[in-house]
């Protein structure tokens, strides 16, 4: 006989799961012979084409060597591995069968048309935000697309994690159905820019923080993450860039794929501004005004700093000469003999310096140090990988500016040196804790070092003084 | 003074500590295989194996190299007495000037060195690092899973001598 | 000057040159030679035989058999050296491996000009051929007054004369000083195909080995005892003038030997090369320039190209009866200054002692280079000497003349000691002489039978050859404190032609009509580049003859084959076609092209089908596969022939979808290859297939540019099929393709 309190307790929890299970379903949506390309309206599919580069849709839903947006790409997150769908018109394996409605459903609600829960590794807790007519936008470009049918790879996700219905409860604690609401108090320029950076191009995903449960920290918004083994630097008032950005920059860094006085993109980030080369100059400085407002007008001391390291910089390349550099470093070699002698400032003044101080300007130049946000930045992981495996060439063809890898060259204790060297000379924020650890782990691949090349820049300087000196 | 090992020798070089290896091997010691293609990293020409590993010898300063193995290809046989590569590399006549050669030869050295069963996909991601501007590039491809070829056989080969 | 001579003379023929011209009396081959001792007889010499008659100009024989073969050509990596050795050893019916091959030396070859134009195995190749052949026959002559058998009765084999009866004379035995100095005669008891044992075969080529195994294979490889290194600082921008250089400070740097300053050229010179690349940069650091170029706006060349002042030259004017036209198209094309991008930065190594200045070059042209060397440094060319090595690929005329006279001048500052010269990357891309910018407008039309009726073509060029120009083309010789004028340009006659070459199309049109706008104007430093014109031309005619089978409904190799009368021609192209499988459905995405032209329309023949794939949302394109089919005559080693015309497709591919030179208002801003990305193997075919007809018999065709034109055509109509986007603007970019489908 069951004891009649343990008896409630199941009916309970009998009663509660049913609830759930009730509230959790979601019904499929009927399947649609997949419409004719001709029956869209050109405009609009070109609309949607855009909204596709501000949501970054192929980067996701194109495996590497594959065909654009069949997806089978693999995210890796804290759960397992997740492959992303096959979003072309296919009717068998990608979307072909999906209505818009379907569509609307998955973009606002992160349920597929079978009515299964989606990941929130597809970001529909910012996609919730777009507006019903740029889900219809983006719909009339993804079904024009070239359906192409190539079987997608299981998802790898253990117990209870490929419960999918899990997710509803999931979505009960973190997702906040949108579209987006303006502010009335902000400028139509702000609102776009929030509209984009919060909706479509879901900025939060890699540079917020997230919880044990992967969802995003929302007060803790913009203040850094992390996406396939590289730091995504905060974009609020802990941004870490020693000159702090504004929207003028951001925006030249959107549109260009480069910034004077910040660097490149490197990462993940590399794709996004290649999506961003097609979005409208309006849209780029939209989300610039947003971003910009995020990380907010930087406080006196702050903005002293940001002018110390560009005073930093340009010493550096006084005369542009590596004679005047070297006399520079002997100098500091005399002040500052724990450092300057070191094995890390060896390894600097003859593996780096020769690119990083000899004057030649970005984009294709090396980075000033004092300018860089990697080495202010709350670990070493950037850094390690760019000097591990450095900027490759863009795989198109366009100019892009390249840097060797040096992961055969630097052993583990040269490159910890150089790292510790890096931090103390460049940044006046306290060493990294740990470095040796970092170095160990990418070079032993317990956590991998992707490098991902970037489709070449924009506008070049045309200022011919800008111009490298002669040789 | 430097202490390097190039192809299992030692060598002492009195060249400055900040010396790319390329100018060291070149310069002082008189090895041709690598060679000057840009100075930048950007093309491979300069190609060399450290402890196993593909790197530009012309952005890598001697100072990094004291106890590491250096190999050439000049360290992967000679001319009456070719190293699988070589062969390969001879067999399918994969040179029209051959300047890139050399440097290609080593990157794919270190390819297989570690995973002789590489696919076409992986030579060709490998091998992006180096340019050849005659156009060589499919007999490099091909020379290259020759190669691969010669290394597994000879594994075999004396694998079976072992026993 | 000294000459060097191979043949150890072990004994002289006979005392007196009577008894020696009655023994010679009994061959009639050298009665004939008697016959022809005048200039003008020259002129019926095959190949370069015509400026070089004496058949020991190209053949000597050591005692010992062993064989060695002189060319005024330089082995580029196109295979040269081998080629040449299997005519030579073919002929001479030696053993291959006791031949040697000595390249371009203004001390002991021939004058052949450059190495260019693919008129290597016509040229020299055709004059070693026969010299091989009359010093076989000769040889021959002196076992037959040896031996005292008739003529008939002997044969050549294994460096040696055989008798009947078994006895056998060694060429080494029969040959003596004087016997090979006599002059070729015009025609040559040349082996049929069934004797050949070399010519058609694919023998190794004899430089790769080293190549592989790390020896010593090209100028930048020389050592000599005692040697120094050299760097240059070159001006910031074309037309710089040096204010002021504080070289006292790099003098004092480590190593340093030297600073040189002659007006705007500097240089340093130091013990060990990094010392000199630092001292270099030094001394740049302490240059101060006043710049004055003035360069076109980039976005606006071809408008800037239009309005220069232009010599205009008719090439073509053919007209037919006159008829109503169904269809007329007209298309514009344009090219961007492209650069060779020389693998390996130029290099040079000079010595100036007793008075004799010996420079080891990488130029295409060591007696051209000579005499602007002696010119430039006011020395008679005697005093001069040329020896090329090789360097990597040059594609046409890169920095190695300019090298070769940096070295000159620093090592005339230096006697005594060897002075290596060696160009930064930076260096090689910015003041090499770049393939011109050209622009071509084409008007046609069709008939009612979908035949091309009439042909209006206009091109607009500089100049696509800068040598010979004696000093004043040399930067060199410009930057000095007493520069030298700079020659003026002048166009290369047809049927060669400059930027006109392979403008007139080999199509059988009724009415054809082609303009040369020779513009002599050039702000930007140009010269050949392979192919020359007929890169653009050829690109040009044939994406047009596309949009024309597209007018006229017609299958695009249809089309051709209608206008084209030439057997071999048709050939290559059904073949190129057939070996494709032209009518064979193809993936969505990808897309078909084709294109053919002969190489100046005269030497060899080529045609080219490439299927592409594009990707609209990104306007990526890739080349999938390339099908080719080469007539280029008698081949002498068909892997050398597929390696040249592989490599000429990839090569074509990487032109054509990314280069262009870049520049601002007054310095070249494409200094590296970050700045002029080229093809990297992520974008090689999957494969590419050359399909060669052997013509035996036929004479040797230049095949070395054949590829650059058809593959670049091919490409583009491959891009128009799959996405039906028309792109006449070379390169054809990600940002081009994408804006073309779009729009």
């Amino acid at each position: 006989m069951i004891p009649r309190t343990i008896a409630a307790s199941l009916l309970a929890t009998a009663i509660v799961v049913a609830a759930y299970l009730a509230l959790a379903w979601q019904p499929a949506v009927d399947p649609i012979t997949p419409p004719d390309r001709a029956s869209f309206d050109p405009a609009l599919v070109r609309q949607g084409e855009k909204l596709a580069a501000l949501g970054n849709c192929n980067v996701c839903h194109t495996a590497p060597g594959g065909k654009i947006f069949a997806g089978g790409r693999a995210l890796t997150t804290p759960f397992g591995t997740i492959y992303s769908t096959n979003i072309t018109p296919d009717p068998e394996i990608g979307m072909g069968a999906w209505s818009e409605a379907a569509f609307r459903r998955s973009m606002r609600e992160g349920v597929d048309r079978a009515g299964r829960h989606l990941y929130p590794a597809f970001p529909y807790d910012h996609f919730t935000l777009v507006t019903a007519e740029d889900d219809e936008a983006l719909y009339a470009f993804l079904m024009t697309r070239e359906p192409v049918r190539t079987a997608i790879p299981a998802n790898q996700l253990p117990f209870p994690y490929n419960m999918r219905i899990l997710l509803a409860g999931w979505k009960l604690l973190f997702l906040q159905r949108g579209p987006y609401h303006p502010d009335q108090a902000q400028s139509e320029e702000w609102n776009r820019g929030a509209y984009l950076v919060e909706g479509l191009a879901h900025c939060g995903a890699c540079h917020t923080p997230r919880n044990g449960l992967g969802a995003e920290k929302t007060r803790e918004r913009f203040a850094g993450g992390e996406s396939e083994g590289w730091t995504a630097y905060a974009l609020n008032a802990q941004s870490p860039a020693p000159v702090p950005w504004d929207a003028d920059q951001l925006y030249d860094y959107l549109r260009n794929g480069w910034q004077a006085v910040h660097g490149v993109p490197r990462g993940p980030m590399a794709a996004v501004i290649d999506d961003l080369g097609s979005a409208d100059d309006a849209d780029l400085r939209a989300i610039a005004t947003y971003l910009a407002s995020m990380i907010g007008e930087p406080a006196p001391q702050r903005r002293r700093q940001g002018d110390a390291a560009l005073a930093q910089a340009r010493r550096g390349t006084e005369g542009a000469s590596t004679t005047g550099s070297i006399d520079l470093m002997r100098q500091r070699a005399a002040t500052e003999p724990d450092n300057e002698n070191g094995l890390g400032a060896k390894v600097y003044r003859s593996a780096c310096a020769e690119c990083h101080e000899r004057g030649r300007p970005l984009p294709f130049g090396g980075l000033r140090l004092a300018l860089s946000t990697a080495i202010e930045g709350p670990n070493p992981r950037n850094i390690i990988n760019v000097v591990l495996a450095g900027l490759p060439a863009a795989p198109g063809g366009e100019p892009s500016p390249m840097m060797p890898g040096f992961s055969g060259a630097l052993s583990d204790e040269q490159l910890t040196a150089l790292l510790a060297y890096l931090r103390a000379r460049f940044s006046d924020k306290p060493q990294w804790t740990d470095i040796a650890k970092e170095v160990r782990d990418a070079g032993t691949g317990a956590r991998p070092v992707i490098a991902y090349p970037s489709h070449g820049i924009g506008a070049a300087p045309a200022d011919v003084r800008e111009r490298m000196s002669p040789w | 003074m430097v202490k390097l090992t190039i192809n299992g020798q030692q060598h002492e070089v009195t060249a400055d500590p900040d010396t790319p290896l390329l100018y060291v091997l070149r310069d002082e010691l008189a090895l041709n295989g690598a060679k000057f293609g840009c100075g930048l990293g950007q093309c491979g020409a300069c190609t060399v194996m450290v402890d196993g590993k593909a790197v530009f010898s012309c952005v890598t300063p001697i100072l990094l190299l004291e106890g590491r193995q250096v190999t050439t290809v000049e360290g992967l046989g000679t001319h009456d007495n070719p190293g699988p590569m070589q062969r390969a590399f001879i067999a399918e006549q994969a040179a029209q000037c051959g300047y890139c050669i050399a440097g290609m030869m080593m990157r794919a050295q270190a390819l297989l060195q570690d995973n002789p069963a590489v696919s076409d996909a992986d030579i060709r991601a490998a091998l992006q690092p180096n340019l050849c501007r005659c156009g060589t590039h499919m007999r490099i491809l091909r020379a290259v899973r020759r190669a691969a070829r010669l290394m597994q056989t000879a594994d075999a080969g004396s694998a079976s001598k072992n026993q | 000057m000294r000459k060097d001579y191979i043949i150890v003379s072990r004994r002289r023929v006979l005392a007196g040159t009577g008894a020696l011209v009655v023994s010679f009396c009994s061959v009639p081959l050298l009665r004939a030679q008697e016959a022809q001792q005048s200039r003008d007889d020259a002129q019926q010499l095959p190949g370069s035989l015509k400026t070089a008659p004496f058949l020991d100009s190209w053949i000597r024989i050591n005692a010992d058999g062993r064989i060695t073969v002189f060319t005024g050509k330089a082995e580029l990596g196109q295979g040269l050296k081998t080629a040449l050795l299997q005519i030579a050893a073919d002929e001479l019916d030696v053993p291959f491996a006791w031949t040697t091959l000595v390249t371009a030396d203004t001390a002991r070859t021939p004058n052949e000009g450059f190495t260019s134009g693919s008129h290597s195995m016509q040229d020299s190749g055709t004059a070693i051929r026969h010299a091989a052949a009359q010093v076989r026959e000769l040889l021959k002559a002196q076992a037959v007054e040896r031996l005292a058998v008739p003529p008939q009765s002997l044969r050549t084999e294994n460096a040696s004369v055989v008798a009947e009866d078994g006895r056998h004379l060694s060429y080494g035995e029969l040959v003596s000083e004087e016997l090979l100095h006599v002059r070729a005669v015009a025609t040559s008891e040349l082996k049929d195909r069934a004797a050949l044992k070399l010519i058609g075969t694919a023998v190794e080529r004899v430089d790769i080995p080293a190549k592989v195994t790390g020896g010593a294979a090209y100028v930048q490889d020389l050592r000599f005892p005692g040697m120094l290194h050299g760097r240059v600082v070159r001006p910031p921008s074309y037309g710089a003038q040096l204010r002021s250089v504080d070289t006292g400070a790099v003098e004092r740097m480590p190593g340093v030997i030297k600073a040189i300053r002659d007006g705007n050229f500097l240089a340093v010179v130091s013990e060990r090369e990094y010392q000199c690349v630092t001292a270099m940069r030094a001394l740049a650091a302490a240059a101060h320039w006043e710049e004055k170029a003035q360069l076109p706006r980039q976005q606006e060349l071809t408008s800037f190209l239009l309005r220069l002042p232009s010599q205009d030259i008719a090439i073509l004017d053919q007209r037919g009866p006159a008829q109503a036209a169904h269809k007329t198209l007209a298309a514009t094309y344009s090219r961007p200054y492209q650069a060779h991008g020389s693998i390996g930065p130029s290099c040079a190594v000079a010595r100036f002692e007793d008075n004799a200045l010996t420079v080891w070059t990488h130029t295409q042209g060591v007696y051209p280079d000579r005499a602007a060397i002696a010119q430039l440094l006011g020395t008679p060319p005697e005093e001069v000497r040329c020896i090329h090595v090789e360097g990597s690929g040059c594609y046409g005329h890169n920095g190695a003349d300019d090298a070769a006279a940096d070295a000159a001048l620093i090592a005339r500052e230096i006697p005594g000691r060897a002075i290596r010269v060696q160009w930064m990357r930076e260096q090689e891309h910015a003041w090499e002489p770049y393939g011109p910018a050209m622009l071509t407008k084409v008007i046609a039309s069709l008939d009612g039978s979908g035949k091309v009726l009439d042909w209006d073509y206009a091109l607009w060029s500089n100049s696509h050859t800068e040598r010979p120009g004696g000093a004043g083309a040399l930067i060199a010789g410009q930057t000095i404190a007493q520069p030298f004028p700079k020659p003026a340009p002048r166009p290369i006659p047809q049927p060669e032609g400059g930027g006109d070459r392979n403008a007139i199309p080999i199509y059988k049109f009724a009415s054809a009509r082609v303009m040369h706008h020779f513009l002599s104007d050039m702000p930007v430093r140009v010269s050949a580049l392979r192919s020359l014109g007929a890169y653009m031309n050829v690109f040009s005619i044939e994406s047009f003859m596309d949009e024309h089978a597209q007018a006229a409904g017609s299958d695009p190799v249809e089309f051709r084959l209608k206008h084209l009368e030439d057997e071999r021609a048709r050939a290559v192209v059904t073949t190129a076609a057939e070996r494709f499988g032209w009518s064979q459905r193809l993936a969505t995405g990808h897309g078909r092209g084709f294109a053919f032209a002969r190489y100046k329309n005269l030497a060899a023949y080529c045609a080219v089908a490439i299927e592409s794939e594009v990707t609209p949302e990104t306007g990526r394109a890739r080349a999938v596969r390339a099908v080719a089919a080469v007539d280029a005559g008698q081949v002498i080693n068909p892997d050398g022939l597929v390696n040249q015309i592989e490599g000429g497709i990839i090569q074509s591919i990487s032109w054509t979808l990314y280069e262009q030179v870049t520049f601002d208002e007054r310095r070249i801003t494409t200094i590296d290859w970050s700045t002029y990305p080229i093809l990297r193997f992520n974008a090689v075919p999957d494969s590419v297939e050359v399909h060669v007809l052997d013509r035996p018999g036929q004479p040797f065709l230049g095949a070395g540019e054949a590829t650059q034109g058809p593959a670049a055509a091919a490409l583009a109509n491959a891009i128009a099929n799959a996405s039906g986007a028309r792109l006449r603007d070379l390169p054809l970019t990600r940002e081009r393709i994408k804006a073309a489908i779009a729009a």
